[in-house]
């Protein structure tokens, strides 16, 4: 821990005042004070970066609006309307978000629990595991290892090699319409590190009595697991169920890679914020991709909503809820 | 570690066996990918680039040499340049403005505390790409576009509510007393922050430090958006680019600028692997949740 390093006297020497005399108090004395002063830079990102944004996007998203010309047309729900009712490659985008999130979340949480359980209690070479683990996840999400994805996955590839063994036929997974997504599915998949390490940081906390009485109660080790392991990991779970789906929803630059920056084959890897990208930022339509972002808001904040209600029943906090 | 969840059970030879195949399993599908890339990156050119070995026929550095100029001009000297720049700028703002809030909201009370860290933890729950349009309309208002400053000036405004997060958990578990010490002895609370949270606070900054740089040296969108012009990529786009620009008919430069793109992360995970997976950033991730009584 780091606490101890500091010897324990050194943080404080000042004299302390005189008791006849009251300690002059300025302004910054006050923790109120201080407390906004600290907040400051804070507080200014939170108004100009984040909330005014978010707030005049919702406007952009009732205009038809040229970044070139700076023309602005109020129109409305068109956009909305558009998108909805006129714009087939949208609905494209939220099928291809759709089938990316609801596959490679839980995907990769359950390797990352499947390998926890794994690497847990494991004394010998513990720490180097840990290590290589993790360290896709922070490599994978880089332009680098979409780029070499790709080509693993290309005509004569090293994954078309390893699948010949068994008979299966040389195909270009990566670029075909049918299997382009599913790669992007494994890619994610591969950086299952970043929850690992959390799910294996919980298992550390979890009394080591908890399942030594049960193993006297005569409980098997699946029944150890389902009822002792997993609901004392479940507020663990909750939060990386909650993180990789927004992470997950946000998925940009292997999707930009493996299709050339515009979602081929066939749209197969037309992620939603792809599409958005394409929209706003090379189609320069400001007000239609706002209402994009504005439906992508709304979406992600019910969905996560709506787990964070269901987790009311699934997960377990040790002493009654909080 | 602290004593493992459950106590290593007496298990079989054969589990034992099977636990091992699993993990050497584990090890080649994520180690596998990782040396690929670096045999790729030193093959030489005749050589079929896309095959399944792990070690080339004959090793070569000129894929290194050819990669290094670039494309269009722009070598790849620029693009580690700007990501430098773009990398340092968002690190130095995340670790003062978000060590600083995360501090107030730790250690002082002020009113609507509990509000604001409500939003904290709100802005850490939305989603970046919703902001890119108006923030891109603010930019170019601004006239910051083609310049880093998009990239860096969020940062200094602490806008990156995950690291403020990870400092308050990280605070909270420093003893309260050192705070009524230092306010008995008559300590404004900025005394208290510069005398004793800030030296106790290495750990927690160090991990804010290089996460931001992993992070924004591997971020590729808002480059994309703010940077588009070649000369003034980041190392992640110069090397999109560069593989557009025909870097898929000559793979071994390509790899070897892969490579080269990866090293820092690289390098700053290798001398910081054992704070970045173990408890300062983790364990508290997992911490901030309630934990079994008796146990701190």
């Amino acid at each position: 821990m780091p606490v101890t390093e500091q010897p324990a006297v050194r943080f404080w020497t000042k004299p302390l005042p005189l008791p006849h005399r009251r300690p002059r108090r300025s302004l910054l004395h006050r923790e109120g004070v201080a407390g906004y002063l600290l907040l400051t830079p804070w507080l200014t990102g939170l108004a100009a970066i984040t909330v005014l944004p978010v707030l005049y996007s919702l406007a952009l998203s009732f205009t038809d609006y040229n970044v070139i010309t700076g023309e602005l047309d109020w129109i409305g729900l068109a956009n909305y309307e558009r998108m909805f009712t006129a714009d087939p490659r949208y609905w494209r985008a939220v099928q291809v978000t759709v089938v990316f999130v609801a596959v490679s979340v839980p995907l990769k949480l359950i390797i990352a629990m499947a390998v926890a359980a794994l690497l847990n209690g494991r004394r010998r070479g513990a720490g180097t595991l840990r290590a290589l683990v993790y360290l896709p996840s922070l490599l994978g999400v880089s332009v680098a290892l979409a780029i070499t994805w790709r080509t693993m996955f290309d005509t004569g590839g090293a994954v078309n090699q390893v699948l010949g063994v068994f008979g299966v036929p040389d195909r270009s997974w990566a670029t075909e319409p049918d299997t382009a997504l599913f790669t992007l599915v494994l890619l994610a998949a591969w950086q299952f590190g970043g929850p690992m390490v959390i799910y294996l940081a919980a298992m550390g906390q979890i009394p080591a009595d908890y399942a030594e009485s049960a193993r006297l109660d005569g409980a098997s080790r699946w029944r150890i697991l389902r009822s002792v392991t997993l609901p004392a990991l479940s507020p663990v779970i909750l939060l990386t169920v909650v993180m990789e789906t927004i992470a997950a929803f946000q998925g940009f630059t292997a999707a930009f890679v493996f299709g050339d920056g515009g979602g081929g084959p066939g749209d197969a890897t037309l992620t939603y914020t792809l599409y958005l990208y394409l929209r706003g930022f090379a189609g320069l339509e400001m007000g239609y991709a706002s209402a994009m972002a504005w439906v992508f808001l709304v979406a992600v904040g019910a969905l996560t909503g709506l787990i964070f209600w269901t987790s009311r029943w699934w997960v377990h906090y040790p002493g009654g809820r909080p | 570690m602290s004593v493992p969840a459950v106590a290593p059970p007496r298990t079989g030879r054969l589990a034992r066996a099977a636990a091992t195949i699993a993990t050497v399993a584990v090890v080649l599908v994520l180690g596998y990918p990782l040396l690929w890339i670096l045999a790729s990156s030193l093959r030489a050119a005749g050589e079929t680039a896309t095959g399944l070995s792990l070690w080339p026929q004959e090793f070569t550095w000129s894929n290194y040499t050819a990669g290094w100029s670039g494309s269009n001009g722009v070598g790849f000297g620029r693009f580690f340049l700007n990501s430098t720049v773009v990398a340092v700028g968002a690190v130095v703002g995340n670790v003062v403005t978000c060590l600083l809030a995360a501090f107030a909201f730790a250690r002082l009370r002020f009113p609507l505390r509990r509000f604001w860290y409500a939003v904290v933890i709100g802005t850490l729950l939305l989603p970046q790409h919703v902001l890119m349009v108006p923030q891109y309309m603010l930019f170019r208002e601004l006239g910051w576009l083609n310049t880093p400053l998009p990239l860096i000036v969020p940062k200094l405004l602490a806008t990156d509510s995950f690291f403020i997060f990870l400092i308050v958990q990280f605070l909270r578990s420093l003893p309260e007393n050192y705070d009524e010490y230092a306010r008995t002895d008559g300590a404004s609370p900025l005394q208290l922050f510069r005398h004793v949270i800030l030296p106790l606070s290495r750990p927690a900054i160090t991990a804010t430090a290089i996460l931001t740089f992993i992070w924004t040296w591997n971020d590729f969108f808002p480059q994309l958006v703010y940077l588009p012009l070649v000369e003034d990529s980041t190392a992640p786009s110069g090397l999109h680019q560069y593989a557009i620009a025909g870097g898929l008919s000559a793979p071994g430069p390509m790899f070897a600028m892969s490579v080269l793109s990866l090293l820092p992360v690289l390098l700053f995970f290798v001398a910081f692997q054992r704070l970045l997976t173990t408890s300062t950033t983790t364990g508290r991730m997992a911490a901030h949740l309630p934990r079994p009584r008796g146990r701190r």
